[in-house]
């Protein structure tokens, strides 16, 4: 099979697993932050992380963006710690450090030797409140995010054609505002108000520490306290009550016709509901029907059916991640073979779908889908990095660390009829939005 | 998700200091009751192993006219082999959970598996089949075929695929490193399965084979398994491709494409990775535009002026040549600009090297980062792989960090001097940047 794909359509799907419970511990300091410690002593390194649950999703509206905005703001300077010189402190300790913004939760990382976790520990506390940022430096920094949209956004008609299937899925949701922002919203931002954001948001009992690797959870703990606990909880933080979606009553059809446009390609994504605490079966069934349907590039449903019995498509998936704060998608994608027109990719992938509602789960799948299940949790323990993401990103949505560790046997516990009936849930063109990206040529 | 700075640099094949080791990593070297070799590191806490294989060569052994051939072939060896069609084949896999993946680059084809300790053995059986007797059916190579077609076709408008490819064509010329390993539209399309298979016989044998295994395995165990896997293989593939010329004459070339955004290759020569001032290179780079958010490039493109969302340049060792590219977007009207600080940059390293603080800011992260590498079986076996290919004896982390410290500033002076030549920078623009005056 042909691993290379074009860099919008590489949906590639993965079971998320959680750690054995014995290397997992879990703390909440007196002003609120939770810590969660994950064990990996194989080599000394630990992974130090800071989830604050604040994404784009939870933005003022008009200031689209302020969230990632906010996350390249906080590599500026402290009294303590200089503007820029976080990254190169890290950097003289051999370590690596980053960050990402998402719809639900804003995080910040290090990878560094064991032995430097309380250096990693003291500035981020100390970024977490005494950020102090000028107007010049916020200005550059706009024109690099603004350079940033160009590159990741701007740049890529399917990175564009997402941005509008989101906004057309939610009709009320802020799901359908881009994590980076609208430009024209980016270039208005000012320094006031991203520092009345970072003021109103960044705080202990707003952010979850996660630290895995080398490490002991007696050590991290007293670490936190002494690093973190002395911070005070903000009052200002609200819970997450957005605006949820309506009825969807109608489908909604998008094409997107861009001369950069090589390889058109149909995708569809239906509103769906995500893990929720102590009720994650629905999901579970969620993912297990993604995994059915598109998540193998040979047996899949979809695969078989356009790539293998018919010679419809070159490429065929379905996605589904479920850790979000509200409802989110379930998608589908299509990309036809040379010749094949997007309408009648369109029309065969509908086909297998209705077959597939008729004729059910072929257990011999199923079968095969909760083997590679269990193994995943064996070979998800050679990457705490990946690890402490799960529960980090698990936990920035309101989930437990019980829910994360009771996940793989929620998934091994579906059955054929739960899959068909999340299903029959979820496959409802009325919840969905159906784009097409393609060349200018055939789009007229 | 958004990432403040996603991965920068280049898909350059075979990267070059994925090397050293952790000292405290027990490396051994195992030798097959065959006679086969093979580099392990034991860790019996996971009950599972990976394996990295690599085979040297890759697309560069395309027979002429046959362009494509080997990364077909490589994408074929799964679908199907022995009395397993594709289907069958990917089931018996799943039904194992064992994780095969297949690619190939300029320098060599690489096999990537883990598999569970529980069915070590019916794993290792599944891939000594697909290593040997793969089937290459009409159907499938017509299935495949029409995917790197397509592929081919995005590559076609994607602007950095545009850019290596006139990059790779100007440096190389008609060595294959001048040209896209996944082959042309038409020569993909006129692929036939005599090529593939010949492409099959010519990549995959014995005398270039290359090992590494981390994970739940005894020495005796990965031995048994050597042993098995490459019978039936031939003895000897095809002639590697002898060294290539690189074209270092500056210069500024403009491939107009439609949008917003311009993406920009610049380089020059680089340094093989077994030159004795190999690490006095690797501390400049890492300086001018490594790895560290605090790169000169960095600061001066990106912090300093807004001018792009991240740049970076890295050192590229290949087997049979060495380069020394970076790469940036920025918005067409930046891009002028963005050229001007970088061609400073470069007069500025030439002339004076580097100050103490960076020579000293350098060193600790190269000889800090050095153990965090060998984080995982899945990484520790590939560098496993890395590291015999490069020559390197077992115990070569106990000696690496103190060559990175015996670098001296009056090394770094002198190899900036030689190594970086603002003449002979040359850059590829892709975009319709403003006030840039193409010189080719």
């Amino acid at each position: 099979m042909l691993r290379k794909y074009g860099r919008a359509l590489l949906l590639t799907f993965a079971f998320a697993t959680a750690a054995k419970a014995d290397q997992v511990s879990s703390f909440t300091l007196d002003n609120g932050m939770q810590v969660v410690v994950i064990e990996d002593h194989r080599a000394p390194v630990v992974t130090h992380m800071v989830w604050y649950k604040i994404g784009s999703a939870d933005e003022a509206p008009g200031h689209s963006g302020i969230a990632h905005f906010f996350e390249h703001l906080m590599f500026k300077g402290t009294e303590k710690v200089p503007s820029g010189q976080l990254s190169a402190i890290v950097a003289a300790q051999g370590g690596s450090d980053n960050a990402f913004t998402t719809m639900d939760y804003t995080a910040y990382f290090q990878r560094v030797a064991a032995d430097r976790l309380d250096l990693m520990m003291q500035m981020e506390a100390d970024r977490m409140v005494n950020l102090k940022i000028s107007e010049d430096e916020f200005l550059t920094e706009r024109d690099v995010i603004l350079q940033e949209r160009g590159q990741r956004t701007d740049g890529d008609p399917g990175s564009l054609l997402n941005e509008q299937m989101s906004a057309a899925q939610y009709l009320n949701q802020p799901y359908g505002i881009p994590v980076i922002g609208w430009r024209h919203e980016i270039a208005a931002l000012t320094h006031d108000e991203a520092m009345a954001f970072y003021h109103a948001n960044y705080a202990p009992n707003n952010a979850i520490l996660v630290v895995a690797g080398d490490v002991n959870p007696d050590d991290v703990l007293a670490l936190a306290k002494k690093n973190y606990g002395p911070l005070p909880p903000s009052d200002q933080i609200k819970p997450r009550l957005r605006p949820q979606e309506p009825p969807q009553l109608a489908e909604r059809r998008l094409v997107m016709a861009d001369e950069r446009v090589a390889q058109p390609y149909v995708v569809r994504s239906y509103l769906a509901p995500e893990r929720n605490p102590g009720d994650q079966k629905q999901a579970a069934a969620l993912k297990v029907l993604a995994e059915l349907l598109g998540g193998s590039g040979t047996t899949s449903v979809l695969t078989r059916a356009l790539q293998f019995d018919s010679q419809i498509a070159v490429y065929s998936s379905a996605y589904y991640d479920g850790v979000s704060v509200d409802p989110e998608t379930f998608g589908l994608v299509v990309v036809p073979a040379e010749g094949v027109t997007l309408a009648d990719a369109e029309t065969a992938m509908d086909k297998v779908i209705a077959k597939f509602m008729t004729d059910g789960v072929n257990p011999d799948d199923l079968t095969r889908i909760k083997t590679q299940i269990r193994a995943s949790q064996i070979y998800a323990d050679d990457d705490s990095g990946a690890l402490a993401n799960e529960y980090g990103a698990a936990l920035a949505v309101g989930l437990s660390v019980q829910d994360v560790q009771d996940w793989p046997a929620i998934l091994q516990s579906v059955t054929a009829d739960d899959v068909m009936a999340a299903a029959k849930l979820v496959l409802n063109k009325n919840n969905a939005v159906t784009g097409w990206l393609t060349t200018e040529e055939s789009a007229q | 998700m958004m990432i403040r700075i996603a991965a920068l640099l280049l898909a350059l094949a075979t990267p070059v200091l994925t090397t050293p080791a952790l000292a405290e990593v027990n490396i051994q070297e195992v030798t097959s009751p065959g006679g086969i070799k093979a580099w392990l590191v034991e860790e019996h806490g996971i009950p599972f192993t990976a394996l990295e294989i690599r085979f040297a060569g890759g697309t560069s052994l395309d027979a002429p006219g046959k362009r494509g051939a080997t990364n077909l072939m490589t994408a074929l060896i799964e679908e199907g082999a022995g009395d397993l069609d594709s289907q069958g084949f990917a089931a018996a896999r799943d039904g194992l959970a064992a994780k095969f993946s297949f690619s190939s680059d300029v320098d060599g084809v690489s096999v990537s598996a883990k598999f569970l300790t529980e069915n070590r053995d019916q794993a290792v059986d599944l891939l000594h089949l697909a290593l040997t007797q793969p089937r290459f059916d009409p159907d499938a190579v017509e299935r495949v075929r029409e995917q790197v077609l397509s592929n081919l076709r995005s590559n076609e408008k994607d602007p950095g695929n545009i850019a290596f490819k006139l990059e790779s064509a100007r440096s190389f010329g008609d060595h294959p490193y001048g040209s896209d390993g996944d082959g042309t539209i038409d020569s993909v399309t006129a692929l036939t399965r005599d090529d593939i298979v010949a492409a099959y016989k010519g990549a995959l044998a014995k005398d270039r084979i290359t090992i590494g295994a981390a994970g739940d395995i005894t020495p005796a165990q990965l031995g048994a398994i050597l042993d098995k896997l490459f019978v039936g293989l031939p003895d000897t593939g095809a002639a590697l491709p002898g060294r290539a010329e690189l074209n270092v004459k500056g210069g500024v070339m403009v491939e107009p494409f439609p949008g917003p955004q311009s993406v920009v290759i610049f380089g020059q020569g680089g340094m093989r990775y077994d030159n004795p001032d190999y690490f006095a290179a690797s501390i400049l780079n890492e300086a001018l535009g490594g790895s560290k958010f605090d790169s000169r490039l960095m600061t001066e493109v990106r912090v300093n002026r807004g001018l792009t969302y991240g740049i970076g340049t890295s050192l590229s060792s290949y087997d049979h040549a060495e380069t020394m590219l970076g790469q940036f977007e920025a918005s067409n009207e930046n891009v002028a600009q963005a050229i001007d600080v970088i061609k400073a940059e470069w007069a500025k390293i030439a002339a004076d090297g580097l100050t103490e603080q960076e020579l000293a800011d350098a060193k600790t992260y190269m000889t800090g980062a050095y153990p965090l590498r060998f984080d995982g079986n899945e990484t520790i076996a590939a560098i496993l792989v890395g590291m015999q290919d490069m020559g390197l004896p077992t115990d070569y982390a106990k000696t690496r960090n103190a060559r990175v410290e015996a670098v001296t500033m009056a090394d770094v002076k002198r190899v900036a001097a030689e190594l970086y030549k603002p003449d002979d920078l040359h850059f590829i623009i892709v975009g319709s940047p403003t006030g840039v005056t193409p010189t080719e």
